[in-house]
């Protein structure tokens, strides 16, 4: 393998991945499964403006090195860098995936106490024209609030971020065991429920 | 390994060009301080020029990882050797092991091509990858659980009466050999893949191996043990049709596949020291000064088991460990690719130390088996030698850029060609 992960930009229909998206989670990940050597796979773009035209942003974005963090419940979550090929600035509106009934945008930003805290963007992730974005423990990050079901290490999972002109990229990235990743939640949720037992123990949050 | 034709003489000779410049600019990192460094820190950072390209760091140096075999058998043998055993979970099943094997195999893709594996918490580590290889073994159960047709002679080996075994260093699920001319290399990859490893696996052994440092000697050197032999002289060289022959296996999902038998040998060092060069060199068959035969000058002169002293007595004994080591039969060969270890000494001894003993070969009861039956029947190294451990894997092949290893086994993948 290169160093870099491959990433095969195919442009999907959105009728195939509509159909995808809407499968159980188990057959989506034994599929991916089967495409996958644990790396991060872009699966599809769509324009989702009705002109049609060939440089939406979900044909723009693709992931490179993503992954998502295990967990046997509550909360996680999804890590990669964001490249944006195309000419001008994408903003990531929305994220969605089966393996979690919600999803926010999450920044992680000092609060007044001095402590790091992650909080729901505004606005979503902006991704300037050429550029790259970070989604990484301690910043950025797809947070994955309610999960579905246990995400166990080695498993894949396919997301789909939403963009500001509508349309989508739908991308997979295996689970990852991983401890860190454990800021303070100030969100909407007044008690979230622990992604893991570490977390839980000493009444924090976790990021992932 | 030993290049055929290598004389043991030309081991002596002087540091190749390269070599020797790697090291000046190694002495210039470490004398002139702090702007050196960072100046040699920068040039790895950035495109090489033609003039920092003729000096390759050696910690840039990789192994490719996917193709029809594993890497780290027929590789040049790194520095460091680390060989960690693990034993499944009970809730381990067909298809986690699946998942465990993509994620490993995934990690060591990346970090042997000095790449941060995903997840890295010390990316910074993953960068001088240093010739680093990451071998897979299946023990007989791991085999078992993913519903496979074992090889037969995946077992523990039969007893030998030299044995003195010790759980703590025998048998075990998965292996993982993790080698590099680099230790801070070995360490950081081995922490990826058992923290990886961790909802799968548990640690059951560990044992650390070293030979010559990167840059010791001439590149080729066969190695040395720590009674002073050389020790690799005979082996089948990798890359001829007689190692492709000894070592790898041809059939169903382990074909490009091999087996791995891992024992530790105890030396006794204190009571080798007893013996003098003559004993020492008589008990193998081979000179200490360059392994040459006891009826030959040179390291790769083929022994003569024939030749006799003056009063008639064999110049290579009838009980030394070459001599008993050699069968008449060209299938009962091996492939040695051991490692020296050198433990804390306990109860009032000064040393404690041995051999990693690694071997590769085909078909563990055709090729190794008869060996160390031999060898257990009469050797005079056993005088100094006991082994400790002992565990046997199955090797699967190497794997495709879109597989991992042990797709074979679970996935019913076909072997790459
Ligand atoms: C601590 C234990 C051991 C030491 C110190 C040792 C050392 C040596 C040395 C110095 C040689 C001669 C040079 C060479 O060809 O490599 C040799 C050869 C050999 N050894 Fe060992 N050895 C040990 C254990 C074993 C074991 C356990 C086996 C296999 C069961 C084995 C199999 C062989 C074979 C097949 C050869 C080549 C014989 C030939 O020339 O055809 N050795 N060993
Ligand atoms: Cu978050």
């Amino acid at each position: 393998m290169n160093n870099q992960l491959t990433i095969r930009q195919s442009k999907t229909q959105s009728k195939t991945m509509t159909a995808s998206t809407s499968t159980r989670l188990g057959a989506l990940l034994a599929a991916a499964a089967l495409a996958l050597a644990g790396c991060g796979t872009t699966v599809g773009a769509t324009d989702g403006g009705a002109d049609g035209s060939a440089s939406s942003a979900g044909q723009s974005v693709a992931i490179a090195d993503g992954w998502v963090k295990a967990a046997g419940s509550g909360m996680s979550a999804a890590f990669g860098g964001l490249t944006n090929s195309g000419s001008g600035d994408v903003t990531v509106v929305s994220a969605t995936t089966e393996a979690s009934s919600m999803l926010e945008l999450h920044e992680t930003v000092e609060n007044e106490a001095g402590e790091m805290i992650m909080r729901e963007i505004e606005g979503g992730f902006v991704i300037p024209a050429g550029d790259t974005l970070s989604l990484e423990p301690g910043g950025n990050h797809i947070m994955l609030m309610d999960l579905t079901d246990p995400l166990e290490a080695g498993e894949e999972v396919a997301f789909t971020l939403t963009f500001s002109d509508e349309s989508t990229y739908e991308f997979t990235v295996p689970v990852k065991d991983y401890s860190g990743a454990n800021e303070n939640y100030v969100g909407g949720d007044p008690e979230p429920e622990m992604g893991d037992a570490d977390a839980g123990a000493d009444g924090t949050g976790t990021e992932g | 390994m030993p290049a055929p034709g290598t004389g043991a003489g030309s081991g002596r000779g002087g540091m190749t060009g390269s070599t020797r410049r790697q090291f000046l600019l190694g002495g210039a990192v470490a004398g002139v301080g702090a702007a050196t460094a960072i100046g040699a820190d920068h040039a790895l950072n950035t495109t090489p020029s033609t003039e920092e390209a003729s000096v390759p760091l050696n910690g840039q140096e990789t192994v490719p990882f996917h193709g029809t075999h594993q890497a780290g058998i027929d590789t040049d043998a790194q520095a460091h050797g680390l060989f960690v055993a693990l034993d499944l979970l009970d809730t381990t099943d067909r298809d986690d092991l699946a998942r465990m094997m993509r994620i490993l195999t995934d990690d060591a893709a990346r970090l042997t091509q000095g790449s941060p594996a995903l997840a890295d918490s010390e990316p910074e580590l993953a960068l001088s990858p240093a010739r680093l290889t990451v071998t897979f073994g299946f023990g007989p159960r791991f085999v078992a659980r993913a519903q496979g047709e074992a090889p037969g002679w995946l077992k523990a080996l039969p007893s030998f009466t030299v044995d003195r075994l010790l759980p703590e260093f025998s048998d075990g699920d998965v292996l993982l050999q993790i080698a590099a001319d680099d230790p801070l290399t070995v360490a950081h990859a081995a922490r990826m893949l058992l923290k990886d490893a961790r909802s799968f696996a548990s640690v059951r052994w560990s044992q650390q191996g070293f030979r010559r440092a990167h840059g010791s000697v001439r590149p080729g050197t066969t190695m040395r043990n720590l009674f002073g032999q050389v020790d690799g002289t005979s082996n089948p060289a990798p890359g001829t049709a007689d190692f492709d022959q000894v070592v790898w296996n041809g059939e169903g999902w382990l074909a490009g596949g091999t087996s791995a038998v891992v024992r530790r040998i105890g030396m006794d060092l204190d009571k080798w020291d007893r013996l003098d060069r003559g004993g020492r060199e008589q008990a193998v068959g081979r000179f200490l000064s360059n392994g040459a035969p006891l009826t030959g000058t040179n390291e790769f002169d083929e022994p003569d088991f024939e030749a006799t002293t003056p009063i008639g007595f064999p110049v290579i004994p009838e009980f030394s460990h070459v001599r008993r080591a050699r069968s008449e039969n060209p299938a009962e060969r091996i492939f040695r690719r051991g490692y020296n270890y050198d433990d804390r000494p306990a109860g009032g001894a000064v040393s404690r130390s041995g051999l990693i003993f690694v071997s590769f070969q085909a078909d563990v009861a055709r090729q190794f088996v008869p060996v160390q039956t031999r060898l257990d029947q009469l050797d005079l190294l056993n005088e100094w030698t006991v082994p400790i451990g002992s565990a046997v894997f199955v090797i699967p092949p190497g794997c495709s850029e879109d597989g991992f290893v042990g797709d074979t086994l679970l996935t019913g993948k076909q072997a790459p060609q």
